[in-house]
């Protein structure tokens, strides 16, 4: 009953390990852009960027297609599932927040109710 | 006087998130008490620090200084299994305005967020919107993606998964 492919899923977490990595990310997530214009926005070699996406483009988080001399790069699927789960594990987060919170606003509600009543009496 | 109502619906505990832009994060929720009291579970030391900190995230909270005015600083230690040093947060509250609004800065970093706190009160309950302004894109990324310490806790699931498989 194990629905993850193994070997995609490893080479999403290696892919996502990397700052420059989550930032050509980011940067796809609002454009489509060339190899050369990562690079010369992340300020690296031409060579490097290329080895950033290689390893973005076998997790599926980004595909890349070709056309003449130029290579564009946007998003895969992948990375936008990848979005709306670390949006939902930040949502987890302030939930199980919340939830302490509330409690202890019932607790100081009812307190200050209790409070109230024994001063009218 | 009206009694016995309080146990709020479950339809109104919904926490949601939402990017807002490339920078900000919004996280809101309501609560079923007037502003005054939510805003002191947030300005007490006391109180806050029972609920910063869930359970789940498994992350023990050490020492917990606030200084809750304008200008006042505050330090949070924490502990977790998977440092092997403590952890401290820092920054200074630049604005408190009691039952309103609270406004701290982040100053671990230079990547650190401004979070914004409101607290509006209507017909006795009170809607709580929590902004966080980071000063990059990538800083906003980076606290998404490791929020709430994932990637450890993650790779353990992993590795579990995994070992369940061969």
């Amino acid at each position: 009953m194990v629905q993850y492919n193994e070997t995609r899923l490893d080479a999403s977490f290696a892919a996502l390990s990397d700052a420059t990595r989550r930032g050509v990310l980011e940067q796809l997530s609002r454009a489509d852009a060339s190899i050369t214009d990562l690079a010369g926005k992340f300020h690296m070699t031409l060579t490097g960027m290329k080895k950033h996406v290689g390893v973005l483009e076998r997790a599926a988080l980004v595909t890349t297609e070709k056309a003449g001399r130029v290579r564009t790069c946007r998003l895969g699927m992948r990375a936008l599932e990848e979005e709306a789960a670390w949006i939902e594990r930040h949502r987890q987060l302030w939930s199980a927040r919340f939830d302490a919170l509330d409690k202890i606003v019932e607790h100081l509600k009812s307190k200050e109710n209790a409070d109230a009543r024994r001063k009218r009496r | 006087m009206p009694e016995g109502k309080e146990g709020s619906p479950a339809a109104m505990n919904r926490t949601a998130v939402e990017r807002k832009s490339d920078r900000e994060l919004v996280v809101t929720r309501t609560f079923n008490a007037p502003a005054h009291i939510v805003f002191e579970a947030w300005s007490k030391p006391e109180l806050f620090k029972r609920w910063w900190v869930p359970k789940s995230v498994g992350m023990s909270l050490l020492s917990c200084d606030m200084d809750v005015r304008t200008g006042g600083a505050y330090r949070f230690v924490f502990s977790h299994p998977a440092f092997d040093q403590p952890m401290a947060f820092f920054g200074t509250y630049r604005e408190v305005t009691p039952n309103k609004r609270l406004v701290w800065t982040n100053e671990e970093s230079d990547q650190g967020a401004v979070t914004t706190v409101t607290f509006e009160e209507n017909a006795g309950k009170t809607l709580v919107t929590l902004h966080e302004l980071y000063p990059t894109t990538a800083a906003l990324d980076e606290a998404l993606a490791g929020s709430a310490e994932g990637l450890p806790e993650q790779f353990a699931q992993l590795e579990e998964l995994l070992a369940g498989r061969s």
